[in-house]
């Protein structure tokens, strides 16, 4: 049966079907549909899924499951493989029980990404296997695959599907799923020289690594994610999703290019060299980085040391962004030496001079927004604001944002800039999600050494960006069970801050005291802005009167310059949109006293 | 339409205005006709209060992003938006374009200026012989709720993309409450009519 299906949702349905009883992932975009998918369901077949705090922890939990024998998977984007490199690269050597894959999601032109980094090459690293699929089906299929593959070699096997094939629909055939044999209980057995990765046993377990890195070739080399089709003597080699925009290039340009698309890290050894011996001149087309085109430099210097390779390095292929069949198709029209190749999109030049941008910003009504507006206040522009990854990045107009490099960095970037000679205040911000993923040890770290620094944890009670997942300070499990709930307060204190405070940031007055507070502290101080996300809240059913200006207005712009969407300005006057959600905040900036509660609402 | 079976769609537009439901209306009634049938979304940071843009390859095997130049159909439910993505269509494409703007905080706050709608439509009738305009947001408030002006653009777009009506009836009942079916069904009557 076919049904339409998002690439995540075909992953879940994947990861049903081959009966795994383990999923564990931190929310990250392309990924974070994974696990949602899999939540409604999870019951019916057995299966413990969570929101880890990261995904080092979630990577640990999943071998953990899979050393008692069961199917497992962690779930991630990209540079979430980057928190979980530590045990993923240890994993191999000891390998893996129950059929354990990684899924890591990459984000080619970084469309919610702070980078575009290759998970293919994580693969490399590691010596495990890697596949790549091209579309939602394919994505279905290999999941199952891969856990069958993992099985097989006993090793961990990294999906890596693209931003556009995570989110993209397509028709996919779909079969059932199994459920997890709940009678058959799972045990872990002791095995020391397999689980403890003691200097004597690691080295053995290397040893075994390099010993079977023939039998993943023979394995890949059998699979069917890789697809010969030979015609002319010119040719292309495509990886995933390439490998579809080749396909649709070479159709519309009507020409005999033979292809062999590539599914599977390392590629088939024998099927190359068929292909390498069949042409003269190879295009190599692939997204990121160039990991095929450096197998088939090395490889045909065996099967034909004539051969013509054109890719990234010879500029035919960009190294950076997304690929799409246009740039596919002038790559193998240039490589046919054809002078008509595409028609050139029409110019449109004046859609950049007369269109206003239209940039991502803060939701009407985000706490953040009036948090960041209380800390500026309270220490000013010149103040050091390192931030980190979340909604509140959004925030980069509003001069509090200074530095976003990772999840959890901002308060060890605080440090460090203290630490470097920074004699400013440096107040920097971090969401409650990420502050819970890794800003707990930057916090313990930044009160050891003794650095003079504000931390403002802008707390949602939600991970927003991903889409409103819950963690361990909402007190709902993935499922949407009842679990404890986590006192960032609590943590706050306990890691040895000097001075913590809580605060609304809609409540303007009380958060630039508690700001002027923390600026005054001597030592590291922590603000908590707690209020929860506008969206969840209007989602729960909270409704606020809206604001509305009233003929007070001077047409000062203040509360205008707030940012805030629900805010227009028209005629020297300001004016409140139906987007106002009432926070209110927009109220206490007025100098004027013109912005005032709606009150008879319909 | 390049053939009977194979149409490139291109939806343009603003986080919130619902551009994956009325996609995920069409990718649903595709599979309903046994065709197959790829799409692009976009999720995550760009989402917020951002524009968004959705592409629906019907009867396609290969990739989901339409190739730019290559679009049969813009629909653009914003006007600025329409235009911002006019580069996907292809020569003798058609755009149908909602004239209701929905101005960005850039516009709001004073920061920059949204054209009038004429300076919009001209260089898209330029690339494009065959605009055609309507106030879907309008229409929809006719039907009941502006909110439905998504279903407007759909009922506009069923004269066009090669999907039969009853089908894409029966999708859009399945995609929408219940409660909110027959504002919709009117929503998507009057767009159609207004392609007539």
């Amino acid at each position: 049966m076919k049904e339409y299906l998002l690439g995540n949702a075909a992953i879940a349905r994947g990861i049903l079907e081959a009966g795994a009883g383990v999923v564990t992932s931190y929310p990250g975009t392309p990924a974070s549909e994974i696990v949602e998918s899999l939540a409604p369901v999870s019951k019916e077949y057995n299966l413990h899924i969570e929101w880890s705090v990261n995904e080092k922890v979630a990577l640990e939990v999943a071998i953990g499951a899979s050393w008692t024998g069961v199917r497992s998977a962690a779930v991630m984007k990209h540079v979430g493989l980057n928190v979980a490199a530590d045990p993923f690269m240890t994993l191999a050597y000891t390998g893996v029980k129950g059929g354990l894959v990684v899924i890591s999601s990459d984000d080619p032109f970084c469309h919610s990404s702070q980078n575009e980094q290759d998970s293919r090459r994580y693969a490399l690293f590691a010596c495990i296997p890697c596949l790549d699929p091209a579309d939602p089906q394919e994505a279905k299929d290999m999941t199952v695959y891969a856990f069958e593959l993992s099985e097989e070699l006993e090793l961990p096997v990294l999906l890596r599907p693209t931003t556009r094939v995570s989110h993209a629909r397509a028709d996919v055939d779909v079969g059932k799923g199994k459920t997890k044999k709940s009678t058959t209980s799972h045990e872990f057995v002791k095995n020391p020289a397999r689980w403890v990765a003691l200097p004597a046993h690691a080295r053995t377990r290397h040893s075994v690594l390099i010993e079977k890195q023939d039998a993943i070739n023979a394995a890949l080399e059998n699979s069917p994610w890789n697809r010969l089709v030979l015609r002319g003597e010119l040719g292309v080699i495509a990886s995933g999703i390439s490998g579809l925009y080749a396909e649709e290039a070479i159709e519309r340009l009507e020409s005999d290019v033979s292809i062999l698309r590539i599914g599977t890290f390392p590629p088939p050894d024998d099927l190359c060299a068929e292909f390498f011996k069949h042409v003269s001149k190879v295009l190599i087309i692939e997204e990121l980085e160039p990991v095929l085109e450096e197998y088939v430099e090395r490889a045909a210097r065996e099967h034909n040391p004539e051969l013509e390779i054109l890719g990234k390095n010879t500029g035919h292929i960009p190294r950076d962004g997304e690929l799409d069949s246009l740039i596919a198709r002038n790559a193998i029209a240039d490589m046919l030496e054809l002078t008509h190749t595409m028609e050139e999109p029409q110019s449109m030049t004046e859609a950049d001079e007369i269109l206003p941008p239209r940039p991502p910003a803060l939701c009407p009504g985000c706490s953040h927004r009036a948090a960041y507006y209380a800390m500026k206040q309270v220490f000013g522009t010149d103040a050091v604001f390192p931030s980190d990854i979340g909604c509140y990045t959004l925030a980069v107009d509003m001069g509090t944002v200074d530095t976003c490099l990772c999840m959890g960095a901002s308060i060890n970037l605080a440090s460090g800039i203290r630490f470097g000679g920074e004699d400013k205040d440096i107040c920097c911000s971090i969401g409650d999600s990420t502050f819970l993923h890794n800003g707990m040890p930057g916090l313990l770290n930044a009160v050891y050494n003794n650095a003079k620094i504000t931390v403002t944890i802008l707390d949602n009670l939600t991970t927003a960006m991903t889409g409103h997942q819950p963690h361990p300070g909402t007190g709902v499990t993935a499922t949407g069970d009842k679990t404890k709930s986590v006192s960032i307060e609590a943590l706050a204190n306990v890691l040895g801050a000097d001075f913590v405070e809580t605060v609304d940031p809609y409540d303007l007055n009380a958060t630039l005291e508690t700001f002027r507070k923390a600026k005054e502290c001597q030592g590291l101080s922590v603000v908590i802005a707690k209020q929860a996300c506008i969206t969840n809240a209007i989602r729960a059913g909270v409704r606020r009167k809206p604001f509305r200006v009233n003929d007070n207005c001077v047409g000062c712009r203040e509360c205008v310059d707030f940012g805030c969407p629900a805010i227009e300005f028209h005629e020297d006057r300001a004016r409140i949109n139906s987007l106002c959600t009432g926070c209110g905040v927009c109220a206490q900036i007025c100098p004027s006293e013109a912005i005032e509660e709606v009150v008879n609402v319909k | 339409m390049r053939t009977s079976e194979c149409c490139d769609i291109v939806v343009a537009g603003v986080g919130g205005q619902g551009v994956i439901l009325l996609s995920n209306i069409i990718g649903k009634a595709a599979v309903k006709e046994g065709s197959p049938v790829r799409a692009a979304e976009t999720h995550g940071m760009a989402q917020r209060g951002g524009s968004v843009i959705t592409h629906i390859r019907l009867g396609c095997k290969f990739g989901p992003l339409v190739p730019v130049g290559g679009a049969d159909i813009l629909l653009g439910l914003e006007p600025a938006e329409a235009l911002r993505y006019a580069h996907y269509l292809s020569k003798g494409g058609i755009a149908l374009v909602n004239t209701n703007p929905v101005l960005p905080s850039t516009v709001t706050t004073g920061r920059a200026k949204y054209p009038p709608l004429d300076e919009i439509l001209a260089p898209l009738r330029r690339i494009c012989s065959d605009v055609k305009t309507l106030d879907a947001t309008k229409l929809a408030a006719n039907a009941g709720n502006p909110q439905a002006m998504n279903v407007v653009m759909l009922g506009a777009l069923s004269k066009y993309m090669p999907l039969r009506e009853e089908i894409v009836i029966e999708s859009l009942r399945e995609s929408v409450p219940a409660k909110f079916l027959e504002v919709n069904r009117r929503a998507f009557e009057l767009g159609k009519i207004e392609m007539e």
